[in-house]
């Protein structure tokens, strides 16, 4: 007779359990960066570089040192003589911290003040005088590598030119033989607008060297605690156990708070200097213009397609804006992040990716913003290009996807650039789709509409993509494996402290890793309390981004729990006085296998382990576990969105979204579920209003809310989602991730949906954003609108 | 504020002129010296310490710091604290009674209405003022009334439905 | 996010008001609902040595209409107060219409129409709409009160006609004369976005003969564009297809729009004439017009 627990009932796996950390957030007393007060904390503010590109003549801080209650200002000169001018990015490239020779982009740190408080340190800034001399601005790929284009980076020795890279992978002689043989070639060029991750809580830090020990906390809005320790360390040359990385709630990352920057390197010298704690806590504009972008790629491809409709061959190339400083943060071994992973999801026998990023006056980053580096945009080309061929075929969109999808029975899958897919039903997921948008009907209805001169759209994306970032033999950031940690403790009366090296920023670890244990141990997940962010306690881990949590840190959780569990058994043999090899386990409890109504549950085992355990055995109930994945995860969504384009002005209306993800096993569906909403209306903004784009002197367009549009809950579609689950052949618990699908495939949905709706224009291409006045131009002047949205004046 | 002492500190630049000012903040009277540039938002976070009432953006328009000012929802990044001298402000600290939550509340658990938690507070204190004025809205019409406050995590389609769920709870509660 | 310091003073009266603007010799700005000028002291786009809070002059938060039915707004009403207003919604449609758009529903509890008309922004909708309306702001300085028609108080981007002494009191919308009839519609991209660009039409109508018209645009020029041109092509008959066509082309003529990262120029043109057509092709149904 079994007495296994009732699995959603402890809150284990599969359970909607509600989210133990909103309990603090709903009653304002979450703890972000900014709610930190320290005794004798002093408050930095930044000046900016107003031009794009300058040299700096010369920089007067004599008036800020006069206002009452500014304590320091630092320059580049200053930074430099503790050689802190320059830190090293996480792409292996420099960046400057405050600007010595020139600055490259507008938004640039040029000079920090610190003071009594912000206000006052904000005087100081206005107080400062820099004496810039112009220098010609690149905003583009094109200016990057035009001749005679000025040098950018002159800074670096042996860089003659503004490009960083250039990059391949594939196979180009296959590739070329394929369209040889193609009956068809399909093309297709867009640009993906710059973007920025915009979580609504900015960048901060606060610096508190003490003198007397030595030790210097961070309080930090971090993504990857154990990063940014490392790489404080090696940037400040301080002791790696001196340091510690305290990163408290935080106000939503979305790949934003990866990288490191200047501002947290000027607020921890400064508090070195004044040997006190200094906040820096930056402003939207200073977010915008100067932290973490990401996409700004310049994508064309070719499709060598046979008449019936297969995909023989891919040949693509990306130009990359990667800004003045390349520090994309991704693995070391991919510079343009994993872009090869397009085409994933289709048999496609050739392919062939060349790559090219350059320096221009922009502001650095090419973060994961909500992405697995780069797939945003690999998913991007590959289901515009998908849509563009079928097009051209004459084929329906839907029916070529499924023709050159990869079969239910053909994993794990070699894909065309080298990746090795795990598992999935794609097709299942698309008919899933098209039988919940109505996907017949719905044709019927936009064939009716025409006739009355209303254009109806459907648009598809649909795409496998690779989380997980990764096993060690590939995967690394600055040289660091991206494996990651957990440390399980279960205290005498059965209840538990979980640790990890992710760090959650709202996709509710606090909830779900303790759903993994009440899986794995039978506690129920209300006796687990998780804890992250602090690296004096928490063990190594890469961090929480490119949602990589569930399929590396969440493998972790449930390997420390069998480890856990393993010694349980020995404890539970000890008190059945039986052997090991006897005892069976049941969610919560170990019995005799011969006599199942002898048993002991999970929380006698921790009281045993602690007051009764056998002779020889090391007392105490807990363990570490470090998971290298063997593999990434390739989670599957399908997304359907249905369009009205109003023909009189390009406005467009979103009638319907469906979205069919397959995440593998879900651990708590509602977070699921919440999870792909949120992704889905940041595909929504892309694809319609969210871009940053800059002028011929390279000033930012987009550097605040009043022009970098988010939708609010008026614009925002609603969603109707539906699952398929696929169990991750090779995750512990069979979960593969999903905090990104919804972004990643998203945009493609929305685009295609209204290039379907204008299609009788012949009109091919349309780049994101698609603002109503470049929807009406494509409709009007029947031809692509391409490039990055141009700042046009009239001028 | 009562304590056994108190450290007199010379104010560093003694020429600023500050104004006393005092606000019912949450029910509770409180009085503060002020500079006039100071924000009410920078008043309540840092002056009084209710740090739930967040600063999102510079431009007045995420909605992260919105409060109830009379009654009425407010962007307290856009508001002077000596404009507050007496006046009502309610803050996220505020909404919940002394044992239990307020359905707003209760609701944005329940539906999943939250992630990162950083819109959060303003995001409840809009939906209050709605639920205040229009006990029954549609969905619609709460759309319409959140469309002064940005969150990034959740797309909106839960906080619709938390507030809803409140809008629901709130009117048994009367009817009760 | 950190203004830069001033001094500020809440005056009790308008007099007291007129007195500190009068001492702020030009150094002085007035402080009503502050959603647009807060934001601009955070950036310190603007920097004034004074700041006059008129939040506390008694029985300025008033809109009513007179018995002649002449439309008056109070310095301190809301704009929340406009769109909940029953007035609004049965005798003044272009109002009605404009009060739901104006930036997003919390700015709207604060911000003022009177504060809007003195902000003079091109891409300010209130300034279009009085326009329309053919509405005058009344301000009270030292030398007195007195009446400035729209036209003349909007005198160019962020710039009115107002003396530095004098506070914009009241804005008013004369009594029509006949039905009234109209609209405004914005393209924005999202809720709490400047226009990319709107237009206010205004009429007053003898059975289906239009009496009078007023047509504005917002957002398609260096300050608010009266398209009187167009307003007068209306007046005199009824509306028709061809009358209706005539005044949105030109009042999209009368557009001086520039390109820049919202659309092209042609495109706001465009927007111009569609929705100045919308508007009207909308009340020359019957049943649109209020009595």
């Amino acid at each position: 007779m079994t007495r296994a627990l009732d699995e959603i009932k402890i809150g284990g796996l599969g359970s909607s359990r509600k989210r133990v950390e909103d309990n603090r957030f709903i009653r304002g007393r979450g703890n972000y960066v900014d709610d930190i007060v320290l005794p004798g904390m002093l408050h930095m503010e930044i000046l900016r570089s107003p031009m794009a590109h300058a040299r700096i003549n010369s920089i007067d801080t004599s008036k800020a040192w006069e206002i009452p209650g500014v304590r320091l200002v630092l320059t580049g000169e200053m930074m430099a003589t503790r050689n802190l001018a320059w830190m090293p990015t996480l792409s292996y490239d420099t960046q400057a911290v405050l600007a010595t020779d020139k600055v490259r982009f507008q938004g640039q740190e040029v000079a920090c003040v610190i003071a009594d408080d912000p206000y006052i340190a904000k005087d100081g800034c206005e107080a400062i005088t820099v004496d810039y001399e112009p220098l010609p601005v690149i905003v583009n790929p094109n200016q990057a590598m035009a001749d005679g284009a000025p040098l950018i980076r002159d800074d670096k020795e042996n860089q003659h030119d503004n490009v960083i890279y250039d990059w391949e992978v594939g196979d180009k002689e296959g590739t070329d033989r394929a369209f040889a043989q193609a009956d068809l070639v399909s093309k297709l060029e867009l640009h993906y607008p710059r973007s920025h991750p915009s979580p609504i809580e900015c960048c901060g830090s606060i610096a508190d060297f003490n003198r007397a020990t030595s030790k210097l906390t961070i309080y930090l809005t971090s993504q990857a605690p154990h990063l940014h320790r490392a790489a404080i360390a090696l940037v400040a040359e301080l002791p790696e156990h001196m340091i510690r990385i305290v990163s408290p709630d935080i106000g939503g990352g979305f790949g934003n708070k990866v990288p490191v920057y200047p501002g947290y390197v000027v607020s921890i010298l400064a508090s070195i200097l004044l040997e006190r704690p200094v906040k820096w806590i930056e402003d939207k504009t200073g977010n915008l213009i100067s932290t973490g972008y990401a996409r700004d790629m310049y994508l064309h491809g070719e499709m060598a397609l046979r008449k019936d409709g297969k995909i023989l061959a891919m040949r693509m190339h990306a130009d990359s804006d990667h800004g003045a400083f390349f520090s994309d943060a991704q693995p070391s071994k991919f510079k343009i992040g994993l872009l090869h992973s397009t085409f994933a999801c289709y048999d496609v026998p050739a392919a062939h990716l060349t790559a090219r990023g350059v320096y221009t006056n922009k502001a650095p980053g090419g973060v994961a913003y909500r992405c697995s580096f780069r797939v945003t945009e690999a998913m991007f080309f590959q289901e515009r290009m998908m849509q563009a061929a079928a097009d051209d075929l004459g084929m329906d969109q839907a029916e070529f996807r499924r023709r050159n999808f990869v079969r239910d029975d053909d994993f794990p899958h070699r894909t065309p650039f080298g990746f090795l897919t795990d598992s999935g039903q794609y097709g299942k997921c698309l008919d899933v789709g098209l039988e919940a948008i109505g996907y017949s009907d719905f044709l019927k209805r936009k064939e009716e509409a025409k006739k009355q001169g209303r254009l109806l759209g459907i648009g598809i994306s649909a795409m496998t993509e690779p989380l997980g970032a990764g096993n060690s033999r590939e995967y690394d950031i600055l040289g660091v494996k991206m494996f990651d940690a957990a440390e399980l403790r279960v205290h005498l009366t059965g209840k538990a402290i979980l640790r990890t090296g992710a760090k959650t920023q709202g996709q509710g670890h606090e909830t779900t890793w303790a759903q993994i244990v009440a899986h794995e141990l039978g506690l129920p997940a209300e006796d687990i309390v998780v804890e992250e962010g602090d690296t004096d306690t928490a063990p190594y881990g890469m961090g929480t981004y490119a949602s990589r949590s569930t399929p590396v840190a969440g493998a972790a959780v449930a390997m420390v729990a069998r480890k856990v569990r393993a010694k349980a058994r020995k404890l539970a043999a000890h008190l059945l006085e039986v052997s090991e090899e006897d005892i069976d386990w049941e969610l919560g409890r170990f019995y005799v296998r011969s006599s199942p109504e002898h048993g002991v549950t999970i929380q006698e085992c921790a009281m045993a382990a602690y007051s009764n355990m056998p002779d020889g055995m090391e007392p105490g109930l807990e363990n570490v576990a470090y998971y290298d994945p063997p593999n990434l995860t390739w989670p599957f969504g399908c997304y359907i969105a249905t369009v009205e384009v109003d023909p009189q002005t390009g406005v467009w209306d979103v009638l319907n979204v469906v979205a069919v993800d397959d995440c593998g096993v879900r651990i708590n569906p509602m977070i699921v579920e919440g999870q792909i909403m949120g992704g889905l209306t940041e595909a929504y903004a892309m694809s319609s209003m969210q871009f940053i784009t800059f002028d011929a002197q390279g000033n930012c367009v987009g550097s605040n809310y009043m022009d970098y549009l988010l939708p609010t809950a008026w614009e925002a579609p609603g969603y109707e989602l539906h699952e398929v689950v696929t169990p991750s052949p090779h995750h512990p618990i069979g979960a593969k991730g999903v905090g990104e699908c919804a972004t990643v495939g998203g945009p493609a949905a929305f685009v295609n949906a209204v290039i379907d709706a204008i299609k009788d224009t012949g009109v091919r291409n349309i780049d994101m954003p698609l603002l109503p006045d470049r929807v009406y131009e494509a409709l009007t002047q029947r031809h692509d609108v391409s490039g990055a949205p141009p700042v046009k004046t009239d001028d | 504020m009562s304590s056994l002492f108190e450290e007199i500190r010379e104010p560093v630049a003694s020429d600023v002129p500050v104004r006393r000012v005092s606000i019912t903040v949450n029910g509770e009277k409180r009085t503060a010296d002020v500079e006039p540039r100071l924000l009410l938002a920078h008043l309540l976070r840092q002056g009084l310490g209710l740090t739930g009432t967040h600063t999102g953006c510079d431009t007045s328009n995420c909605g992260a710091c919105t409060v109830l000012f009379d009654g009425k929802a407010i962007k307290s990044c856009t508001m002077l604290a000596v404009q507050a001298d007496g006046h009502e402000v309610t803050t996220v600290e505020g909404l919940a009674g002394p044992s239990e939550l307020h359905p707003i509340q209760e609701g944005f658990k329940d539906e999943h209405g939250l992630q990162c938690g950083f819109c959060t507070p303003g995001m409840m204190l809009a939906a209050k003022a709605l639920l205040d004025e229009n006990p029954d809205p549609t969905e619609d019409e709460v759309r319409w009334a959140l469309s002064g406050n940005l969150c990034r995590c959740t797309g909106y389609q839960n906080i619709v439905k938390s507030v809803l769920w409140a809008a629901q709870k709130l009117q048994s509660q009367s009817a009760s | 996010m950190y203004p830069s310091r001033f001094r500020y003073e809440a005056p009790r009266s308008i007099d007291e008001a007129v007195a500190l603007l009068h001492q702020g010799a030009g150094e002085a700005k007035v402080l009503a609902g502050g959603q647009s000028l807060v934001p601009l002291l955070k950036l310190r786009f603007a920097a004034p040595e004074l700041l006059v809070d008129i939040n506390s002059l008694p029985g300025l938060d008033y809109h009513r209409v007179d018995a002649d039915g002449t439309i008056r707004v109070g310095a301190l009403c809301r704009h929340a107060d406009l769109e909940r207003s029953t007035i609004l919604a049965t005798r003044q449609p272009t109002m009605a219409a404009a009060a739901r758009v104006i930036a997003d529903p919390i700015v709207r509890n604060r911000g003022t129409l009177v504060g809007s008309l003195c902000h003079a922004d091109p891409q300010g909708d209130w300034a279009s709409v009085v326009t329309a309306l053919g509405g005058y702001v009344t301000a009270q300085g030292s030398s007195g009160r007195r009446n400035i028609p729209i036209a003349q108080f909007v005198t160019g981007p962020f710039q009115n006609a107002l003396a530095h002494d004098e506070v914009a009191v009241e804005a008013v919308i004369p009594a029509p004369k006949g039905t009234v009839a109209g609209g405004y519609l914005k393209l924005e991209r999202r809720v709490g976005d400047f226009a990319t660009a709107g237009a206010a039409v205004a009429l007053e109508m003898s059975g289906a003969v239009v009496t009078r018209a007023g047509i504005a645009l917002t957002g398609v020029g260096g300050s608010t564009i009266d398209a009187a041109d167009a307003a007068h092509a209306l007046v005199g008959g009824p509306l028709t297809a061809d009358s209706i066509g005539r005044a949105a082309d030109l009042a999209a003529q009368a557009a001086q729009p520039r390109t820049d990262h919202r659309g092209s120029a042609d495109y706001k043109r465009h927007i111009v004439r569609t929705f100045v057509e919308r508007i009207l092709t909308r009340v020359a149904q019957p049943t649109e017009r209020a009595a």
